[in-house]
Order: structure tokens, then C-alpha cells, then sequence
């Protein structure tokens, strides 16, 4: 047996939280210099040494990233097509997740195996055709078309995840319930929908992470300024005002707020859905 | 019965389903009902997802142009034996090929260092965990932009940390002034970004590692790192497989970091496979050469998923 004395011990957890301590400097660090260059003027994002705490510090990279360049707009853009693609999702993904826990007709697996194809391929590989597709159905440089495309494009993962929660659901619960003569869309309703608050908060979470996020499909179909959605507003921004970082960043942190805020509140849930390998490829 | 009567107190009369309940539900459980459940989502995924892919397959072997009423002739192979002649595209998947060989090994080793530091009960264990989540959540296009700003020649706070704090550089790098420079600064965002996400992963396979193998190693005298080595490891095979296989489609897949970073730049030379065909159909109009392109890399993303799977599967066997 090796001998782990106290001391050792103290030593080794010492060593673990200097470790993690320098691993989390290198993971937050730029996020905090990208909060300190936000606060800067801009004549100071480009300075020599790096100043960390800004000096003069100055919110005017907030109130021009928000009044100017129709930023206000682009932000109630993002917040309908995330809230739109995030209630879709999880109502399709969990519709269509019932059907292939808890019913048994021909070609159910087929089916099951060829939606799952969904997640091998990978989003921009398709996206030649997919803007093909949404010009003759009329959904291009809409965010209705955003929202269709970003619900279709989320069915396989969500459909995945929900299915193995439904399938891991008690069959007693739902026998229970057909013998007092509730059919499929009640105990969808009342049984299935209530007891599975957990994976439908993941599902939900990492629709709206994902469609407040997404770049390259909202990049290739919107070409309309009035309905740019944030992340290209933000690109964008960079590319019109190629040294006014402060602005930049200002605008990217406005951005993210929504998501940190997701983050910390449904942190469980996250950790859940990444687990399920959410958010990659 | 007894979970039936916590859940579903409503119910006063308990017994066994007779014949005719069993039967009626058999009935609908086996008809309709699970097309119509299945039938939005399906749909959806039908329009956005299936036909697209055989669209990409057919547009592929055409001179396409996407405009309508365009006259598009079919050309056969032509896509395809440009795109295997084309040194751009070439360029692109060596290019692509040194960003997988830099981020999937760095990403796994790294998140498994972390992921072992934060298996094991330590204060201030979540919070840690919060940060290292940070970057996987936040949009590429914010981290893009962000470190395009850190590489920054002349005043980026990465060649000042290297200049003037470190003394291993004598004058500003111009990172993404060049090929290999510019494809480093990609990969370090790339790993930067997803070392969280591998650890989150290696973290969930860790708690499937039973406590009493670890526990008889240490009595037979094994150390923490050969515990790691013997124990832990093994039993990460499975997700260790997992995630190689994912990072590499990840690894193929670089777009926006590219795009908002280096452009491809300077000259081309920092192209990977799809900002190339992306710039193709949508800035030259190229559809079919586009398309061709598409299809070639997710034929070469599936055979090296299928390739990896296989060769850890017969090394399984193998011992």
C-alpha cells in the first residue's frame, strides 16, 4: 500500500489547484482582456505595452455599439429566431422522439437510422445545396427560413436525446394511464412531456445556444442588413471598422450575455448535453 | 403497482389490464400514431437535411449555375478530376491535415490532464469546471474575432507576452502573415476552444471506471500515474475512440475561424477544404465544382471514421 500521509496528500491537492489555476488563466484570460479592450477608447485597443485595466475607462463603446448600426434591431432579430428555433426544436424533436420510443410500426428503425445521418454530416459540407433548396422553397433572406432551416438541421441530435430519455421512461406509467383511457396525445401531454423536464431543458438550451450562435448559414442565406442576425452583425462590424476593437468587443460581449446567462442558470443541463456531444463537428 | 399509485393518484381502481385494454392498445400502438408523431420533425429534417445531401450528390456532376432558368449541362467527372488536379485544393487539405494532426492530439492530451485534475474531490471544483467551459459555449465567431485581435502583429498580446515579457522572441511574429504561422495561431484557437469539451467528455467516462480496480491496484503498490496508466486509461478506450473520431470531423471542418481570422490568406495559403468550396460556390458561383468538393471531403471524413473505428476495434482484439 502506498503511503499517502496527510501531508502528502496536502502537497498533491496543492499542486492539482496550482495546475488547474494555470490552465484556467489561459482559458479565461483572453475573455477578460477582450472585456478590459471593450472599456478602453478606442485610440487605446491598439497600445504598446497592453494596458490591463483600462485607463481612462469609458462605456462608449457600449452606447455606440448598441444606438449605432442598428444594433438594437439585430438583437431582436437573434432573440426571435433563437426563441422561435428553440421552441420548434423541442416540441418536434420531442414529438417525434415519442414516436420512436413508445410505438412499434413498420420501419421504425429504418427510419430512426437514416434521421441519425443527421449527425454525420457536417454543416457547411451541405450548404451549397441547402441554399438551392431554401431559394426555391422561398426561405432565403428571411428569418422565418433561419428558423425552418435551424429546426431541421437540430432534429437529429434532439430527436437522439429525447428518444433515450422516453425509452428509459417506467411502461408501467403509460400502461397505467391507457387502462384508465388516456390516448397517445394525453399521456404524451400529461405523462411523457411533465417527467421529462430535464432532457427537454437540454434539448431547449442547446437549440437556443445553437441558433443564437450560428454564422454560417444565417452568413450564406441573409443578405438583407434589416435581417442580419447578430453573429454577422458582429463580423461584420469587424470588417467595417477594422481597428475599433473596443467597439468590436463591446458589441461580441452584448452578444454573449444571453449565453453565459444559459450557461449559469442550466449548468447541469449543459454539462448534460455536452456529455451527449452537443456543440461539436 | 406501487409506482403506478404514486404517480397517478387519480387512479382508484387498480388490477391487471384485461384482455380487450391489451388488445386496444395494442391496436393503436402498432398503427398510425407513430407516423403522426414522427411526421413534423421528419419532414423537416427531410427538406433541410436528406434532400439537400442528394442534391449536393447530383449538382456535382454539373457546370451549375445558380441562377434561375440557368442552362446547366452535365459534365460527368470533370468536378471531381479538377478538384484532385486543383493545387489550391490540394493546398487546402495538407493545410487541413496539419491543423487535425496539431488539434486532435493536443486536445486529448490536454483534456485528459484536466479531466484527471478534476476527477478527484478539490475545493473549488466547479468553478474551475465553469471556466474551462467558457470557451466551448462561446460562438466562434466571438473567439475568431478575439484572437485574431490576441495575434495581432504590432500590438496583439501574444507577441507581447513573447517580445517583451519572455524575451524568446526578438521582434513581433506576423502570425497570420504567413502559412504555417497562421495555420498555428488556427490551432492553438482550435485547441484552446475544445479542451473543455474533451474534458467534459473524458470527465463522464472517468465516473464509469469502477472505484475497486483503482482501490486493489493502489494495495498491490501502484502509484497514481500507473493507476492512470494500467487503470484509468483502459477503461477510457471506448471514449477515447469517441472523441478522436469526433475531433477529426471537427478538424476537417474548420470554417469560421478561418474565415474571420486569416481569410485563407495571405495568397491562399491558409485555405482549408471548405472556406474553399465555400468561396468557390458563393463568391465565383461555381456550384458543381463547389459540390464536388463536398462530397470528396464527407467521403474522406467517413472512411477515416469507418478506418479509425475499425483499427481500434482489431486492437481491442488484439490483446
Amino acid at each position: 500500500m502506498t503511503l499517502d500521509t496527510p501531508r502528502l496528500r496536502r502537497t498533491r491537492t496543492i499542486a492539482r489547484i496550482g495546475a488547474l489555476t494555470a490552465g484556467a488563466v489561459l482559458m479565461i484570460g483572453p475573455f477578460l482582456y477582450m472585456v478590459s479592450t471593450s472599456f478602453k477608447p478606442n485610440m487605446l485597443a491598439l497600445e504598446w505595452p497592453p494596458r490591463f485595466i483600462p485607463r481612462p475607462a469609458t462605456v462608449a463603446n457600449y452606447v455606440q455599439a448598441w444606438s449605432a448600426n442598428h444594433f438594437a434591431q439585430y438583437f431582436a432579430n437573434s432573440v426571435l429566431v433563437a426563441c422561435g428555433t428553440t421552441v420548434a426544436t423541442t416540441l418536434f424533436a420531442a414529438l417525434a422522439a415519442y414516436g420512436f420510443a413508445r410505438f412499434a410500426f413498420p420501419g421504425r428503425t429504418l427510419l430512426f437510422w437514416t434521421m441519425m445521418l443527421g449527425l454525420m454530416v457536417p454543416g457547411v459540407v451541405i450548404l451549397i445545396p441547402q441554399f438551392l433548396v431554401a431559394r426555391s422553397l422561398h426561405l432565403t433572406n428571411s428569418l422565418s427560413g433561419l428558423v425552418f432551416f435551424y429546426v431541421g438541421g437540430g432534429m437529429a441530435f434532439n430527436t437522439f436525446l429525447l428518444r433515450g430519455f422516453f425509452e428509459r421512461m417506467p411502461r408501467e406509467l403509460d400502461e397505467a394511464m391507457d387502462i384508465d383511457g388516456a390516448g397517445p396525445v394525453r399521456r404524451f401531454i400529461t405523462l411523457y412531456l411533465p417527467l421529462s423536464r430535464p432532457a427537454l431543458a437540454t434539448s431547449a438550451i442547446f437549440a437556443f445556444l445553437g441558433s443564437w450562435d450560428e454564422y454560417s448559414w444565417a452568413f450564406t442565406s441573409i443578405n438583407d442588413p434589416d435581417r442580419y442576425t447578430l453573429p454577422i452583425a458582429i463580423a461584420q462590424y469587424q470588417g467595417q471598422h477594422a481597428t475599433s476593437w473596443g467597439l468590436v468587443f463591446a458589441a461580441s460581449l452584448i452578444g454573449m450575455l444571453p449565453v453565459v446567462l444559459v450557461f449559469l442558470l442550466g449548468q447541469r443541463h449543459v454539462v448534460s448535453g455536452l456529455q451527449t456531444g452537443a456543440l461539436k463537428a | 403497482m406501487a409506482v403506478q399509485t404514486v404517480v397517478a393518484p387519480r387512479r382508484d381502481s387498480a388490477g391487471e389490464p384485461t384482455p380487450e385494454v391489451t388488445k386496444r392498445r395494442r391496436r393503436w400502438r402498432s398503427g398510425w400514431a407513430g407516423y403522426v408523431f414522427l411526421a413534423p420533425g421528419f419532414a423537416l429534417f427531410v427538406v433541410v437535411l436528406l434532400i439537400p445531401i442528394a442534391r449536393a450528390v447530383q449538382v456535382s456532376f454539373y457546370q451549375w449555375l445558380p441562377f434561375p432558368g440557368a442552362d446547366n449541362t452535365f459534365v460527368g467527372l470533370d468536378n471531381y478530376t479538377r478538384a484532385v488536379a486543383d493545387p489550391q485544393f490540394r493546398l487546402g487539405l495538407v493545410n487541413a491535415i496539419v491543423y487535425m494532426l496539431v488539434t486532435v492530439p493536443g486536445q486529448i492530451l490536454l483534456g485528459l490532464g484536466v479531466a484527471l485534475l478534476l476527477h478527484q474531490r478539490l475545493p473549488g471544483r466547479s468553478l474551475f469546471r465553469v471556466l474551462f467551459y467558457l470557451p466551448v459555449i462561446t460562438s466562434w465567431v466571438v473567439v475568431s474575432l478575439l484572437f485574431r485581435y490576441l495575434f495581432a502583429t504590432d500590438s496583439g498580446l501574444v507577441n507581447w507576452v513573447l517580445v517583451d515579457v519572455l524575451h524568446v522572441a526578438g521582434h513581433p511574429v506576423g502570425w497570420l502573415d504567413s502559412r504555417w504561422t497562421g495555420i498555428g495561431a488556427l490551432s492553438i484557437l482550435g485547441i484552446w476552444k475544445g479542451v473543455g469539451w474533451t474534458a467534459v467528455i473524458l470527465l463522464a467516462g472517468m465516473t464509469g471506471v469502477p472505484r475497486e480496480l483503482h482501490e486493489s491496484a493502489a494495495v498491490d503498490g501502484a502509484g497514481y500515474f500507473r493507476r492512470t496508466w494500467h487503470v484509468t486509461l483502459p477503461a477510457l478506450r471506448r471514449t477515447l475512440l469517441f472523441l478522436s473520431v469526433m475531433l477529426v470531423i471537427g478538424g476537417f471542418n474548420v470554417f469560421i475561424s478561418v474565415l474571420l481570422m486569416t481569410a485563407g490568406g495571405p495568397a491562399g495559403e491558409t485555405e482549408m477544404p471548405l472556406t474553399y468550396l465555400y468561396k468557390q460556390a458563393f463568391n465565383f458561383l461555381e456550384f458543381g465544382y463547389g459540390s464536388a468538393i463536398a462530397v470528396i471531403m464527407t467521403v474522406l471524413i467517413l472512411i477515416l471514421s469507418i478506418g479509425q473505428t475499425l483499427i481500434a476495434n482489431r486492437a481491442e482484439r488484439g490483446e
